[in-house]
């Protein structure tokens, strides 16, 4: 999982350059499997949240960009340049959401199988001398997870400038690295994402989500950014 | 210390006697939840009961209850004080006096309250059909979209392209006399704008998540099943009555 949602931001930063356009990457994007039931992360999150989140969103992302994809290659042949920054649009955002969800998947896990808990190794230790404690956190990170407006995403990010850990919001798919960090933790705020099991009440959702964290996943991620 | 405590069970003491223990202004003056002008299946088998029940109790009355906190904020605030006064759909339209730290949640819960009482009020269990023959809306409608269709089409695709969490209008622009299809994201309101609201449709996924999921082209149909367009009529003809005596 880890692997194609690299792959996928590969391919992306690369479209429209001449190592690789459009037309090659047009079609070449796929739903990716999860690595756990959709039943595995109750009571959590349920079952039918986790098959409409994967099958309908997430595969409609899938669609839509390799659609905008195709869109893009004959307006790039065409040298079309009005539709080809029309289209900077839906990629963004359709190319965003296929990001964004290989990366949810990929950082969440049953608690049988090592979801959960408190993060230890060097993200723990980060999370530690960054906020004093696990508790601070999760309380900066409820805060700015209830405090997205409508649809959007928050994060636990590697800034490479700071060299240091933070949390920072997106809005809508905008994926982590369009605040300049490195995602190593993110967390659907979509209403589509709680809304069956909680309707309006998102900060169950952010503490309910505590439970199935892979923070090894988070782990893997943060050693790869530094 | 002592001083203090014995003010503290004076204060109480007060409240109690004269029934004032939380001031009573405040509880008066906070808004109510807009009230559905129908019962809440009664948009059934377009919107569906529960989620009426849940849009109307959970979400609509989430930005009424926050409003409320944002405006009683003002209220207590000598500088404040005269934006709580002016009414919510004015205040929508003076953001830009509201101080930084208030703004978002004024927009917010301001922009939910009044956007999701607009939206009740423009759905009907006797909706659907189309504007009425020779109605100022139906004319409106020819003049500025070309056709029911034409403006059905224009709706649609905005609607449609909202990306993430808003809400499309039908507006009437008093200056330029015409009117046009807006969006918004979350719950900005076309009225901070200085646009008038016709028609307000929100998309938000809270609005047809549970019968439709993501398929917000499905939830549209619907909406046209139970869109009222004599309401809709009523504000354009309350519009041009305020703004304007001239002929579209």
């Amino acid at each position: 999982m880890l692997a194609r949602a690299s792959a996928a931001k590969t391919l992306l930063a690369r479209a429209g350059t001449r190592q690789m356009s459009a037309a090659s990457l047009a079609g070449t994007f796929k739903l990716p499997d999860l690595d756990y039931d959709y039943g595995a992360l109750e009571p959590h999150v349920s079952a039918k949240i986790m098959e409409v989140h994967h099958t309908k969103h997430h595969q409609a992302y899938v669609t839509n960009l390799n659609a905008t994809l195709e869109k893009y290659a004959e307006a790039e042949e065409k040298g079309d340049m009005a539709t080809m920054i029309a289209l900077q649009t839906p990629l963004k955002f359709n190319g965003g959401g296929h990001v964004n969800h290989c990366l949810f998947w990929d950082n969440l896990a049953p608690p049988s199988s090592g979801g959960g808990g408190e993060p230890s190794g060097d993200i723990g230790s980060a999370i530690q001398n960054k906020w004093g404690g696990f508790e601070d956190f999760k309380k900066e990170f409820a805060a700015k997870a209830v405090g997205v407006q409508g649809s959007g995403w928050c994060w636990l990010a590697w800034d490479p400038t700071e060299k240091s850990v933070r949390i920072v919001t997106t809005a809508n798919q905008d994926p982590c690295s369009t605040t300049g960090c490195k995602p190593l933790l993110g967390l659907d705020v979509w209403e589509h994402a709680y809304w069956w099991d909680v309707q309006n009440r998102r900060p169950e959702y952010i503490e309910n989500s505590w439970n199935i964290y892979n923070w090894s996943k988070v782990e893997e991620r943060f050693k790869a950014a530094k | 210390m002592k001083t203090f405590g014995r003010w503290v069970c004076a204060s109480l003491v007060l409240g109690v006697l004269t029934g004032t223990a939380t001031p009573p202004t405040v509880a008066a003056q906070n808004l109510p939840l807009p009230p559905l002008p129908y019962a809440y299946d009664a948009l059934e088998p377009y919107i569906d009961e529960q989620t009426m029940r849940i849009h109307h109790l959970k979400h609509h009355q989430a930005y009424t209850d926050n409003l409320n906190k944002a405006l009683a904020t003002m209220r207590g605030d000598p500088e404040l004080k005269h934006l709580a006064k002016m009414g919510i759909d004015k205040l929508l339209q003076h953001l830009d006096e509201v101080p930084p730290r208030l703004r978002g949640q004024v927009r917010n819960h301001g922009g939910g309250y009044v956007n999701h009482d607009q939206f009740w009020r423009n759905l009907s269990p006797n909706g659907a059909g189309e504007p009425g023959q020779g109605s100022a809306l139906q004319h409106a409608i020819e003049k500025s979209f070309g056709s029911l269709d034409g403006f059905k089409t224009v709706f649609s695709e905005a609607c449609l392209g909202v990306f993430g969490s808003g809400w499309c209008w039908l507006c009437f622009n008093t200056e330029a006399q015409t009117l046009s299809v807006e969006t918004t994201s979350n719950q900005d309101s076309p009225t901070s704008a200085g646009l008038e609201v016709i028609i307000a449709l929100d998309v938000w996924e809270h609005a047809y998540y549970l019968k439709h999921q993501n398929r917000r082209k499905d939830y549209l149909e619907a909406i046209f099943a139970v869109l009222d367009w004599q309401e809709a009529d009523a504000r354009l003809r309350k519009v041009l009555h305020d703004a304007t005596k001239e002929d579209l």
